[in-house]
């Protein structure tokens, strides 16, 4: 969706500002909303595309306005409602439905191991899928417009760029987010030059790689 | 309590485009001032809280488990000594140019199912950053969580197209003839720039090394600067 969070080359947003000493956590409650979100996921009810757009749903205004941990806690609560692992009802009264059974939460502090937390994010598939396009190739980012969740930046819709590598097959966002399938297909990362993206202000030097998808791509 | 929890959930479940209260929001602009009374997010953190646990959706140990790991355990100190190893090893370095996962998996980091991991080198003619445009995509594994400069709008929005003036807010001021690279985050890639070994450090040992190197450097913001002359390491 064209929402604010494709973010890319606006102007506007003001000067960066650093934090010495950062913590981890401003709040005890950021953390409790980062646990909370890990530990829900383990009910494997949505996928990291689902989540990620549950946050691009808030209104922009709102989403700008938000801190970090604020947006996911409310990208968690539609999640909830969304899957059914918490009624309206629910969300209503503050307690579960009068008559259901209390659940076995899949997550466990023994579960919690370096390899579980490494190994969250699984989007890779080891599928015979052939790559549309090779390492040195032209391609354009197509110039779509979806609705719905994807992972292609306005900024690079329309622009050629070269096929730098590829990084092999990966779940599509775009219907994942959705539930509508995998659709697992070969990701890329395309080298633009910075001069193709914003013109001749941009140094001739630089330039930007993104991973896309084959279905984000056109021969050039 | 009942009452207000209600509330408070209430309004969590309209957060999507409603109105929340910004005194959160106030803090974050003014360097996190500390509230004497719970804010109203926090209070509706908590009523969430209890109702997955009476609910039996998550496990409350499980939750201070998982926030133990990431405020002690996975830090930008992993992505350190990658780097260290890097710079002492040159066989190391080359795996971790080809194969990061591998090499990363070698000191007992990242994992073989995760997210897909990139090393990405900077020299005296080339600069790497790394950004994700589109939400806050950053390598948890060997560096933690991102800072909020990171996931901030106006880190986000400018990378992109700006790279040596958001390079210059971090007090870094590229020369012309060095290529700066961008690295937009927008797959299940995730990137750490192995930065340069700055002069003067022969002598030093890995965990010498190790202690040289920033997050910031890491992620593409800073170089690492040489040991300051006089400090013990």
């Amino acid at each position: 969706m064209n929402g604010v969070h494709d973010m890319g080359g606006m102007h506007g947003m003001g000067p960066i500002r650093q934090e010495k000493n950062e913590p981890v956590f401003h709040e005890p409650w950021e953390s409790r909303v980062f646990a909370m979100y890990i530990a829900l996921g383990a009910w494997r009810k949505w996928n990291i595309d689902a989540a990620r757009h549950s946050r691009e749903l808030i209104r922009p205004a709102e989403y700008l306005r938000m801190t970090y941990y604020e947006k996911w806690f409310a990208g968690q609560v539609e999640l909830l409602v969304k899957s059914g692992l918490v009624t309206t009802a629910e969300i209503e009264s503050g307690a579960p439905a009068a008559g259901t059974g209390k659940a076995t939460p899949p997550l466990t502090p023994d579960k919690i191991t370096a390899a579980m937390l490494a190994n969250r994010i699984n989007a890779s598939r080891n599928v015979p899928v052939a790559p549309r396009f090779q390492a040195g190739q032209r391609v354009r980012a197509r110039n779509i417009n979806p609705v719905g969740h994807t992972r292609l930046p306005r900024y690079a819709r329309g622009k050629v760029g070269m096929v730098d590598r590829d990084h092999g097959v990966f779940v599509f966002p775009d219907t994942n987010a959705h539930f509508l399938g995998e659709k697992p297909q070969h990701v890329y990362s395309v080298r633009f030059a910075a001069r193709e993206l914003w013109g001749e202000q941009a140094s001739q030097k630089d330039s930007v790689y993104l991973d896309m998808w084959d279905d984000y791509l056109d021969p050039a | 309590m009942t009452t207000n929890r209600r509330d408070f959930l209430t309004t969590a479940a309209t957060a999507v485009g409603a109105a929340m209260t910004p005194d959160l929001n106030q803090a974050h602009q003014h360097d996190h001032e500390h509230q004497a009374v719970p804010s109203d997010l926090a209070l509706r953190v908590k009523a969430l809280e209890s109702l997955l646990v009476e609910k039996g959706l998550v496990d409350r140990a499980a939750l201070d488990t998982l926030i133990d790991a990431y405020e002690h355990k996975i830090g930008p100190r992993n992505g350190a000594r990658i780097v260290a190893r890097a710079w002492a090893d040159p066989a190391y370095k080359q795996r971790l140019l080809t194969n990061a996962d591998a090499a990363i998996a070698e000191l007992g980091y990242g994992g073989q199912q995760g997210e897909r991991m990139l090393v990405v080198e900077n020299t005296p003619q080339v600069h790497n950053l790394v950004v994700c445009t589109l939400c806050s995509c950053y390598p948890w594994a060997v560096l933690g969580l991102p800072p909020v400069w990171y996931k901030s709008a106006p880190y986000r929005s400018r990378s992109v197209i700006d790279p040596r003036g958001v390079l210059r807010e971090f007090g870094l001021d590229l020369p012309a003839d060095i290529e700066v690279r961008v690295w937009d985050s927008t797959a299940e890639l995730r990137y750490l720039v192995l930065p340069e070994r700055p002069a003067d450090t022969a002598h030093l040992n890995e965990a010498q090394l190790a202690a040289l190197v920033t997050r910031d450097s890491m992620v593409g913001v800073a170089k690492v600067a040489p040991p300051q002359a006089g400090v013990s390491l």
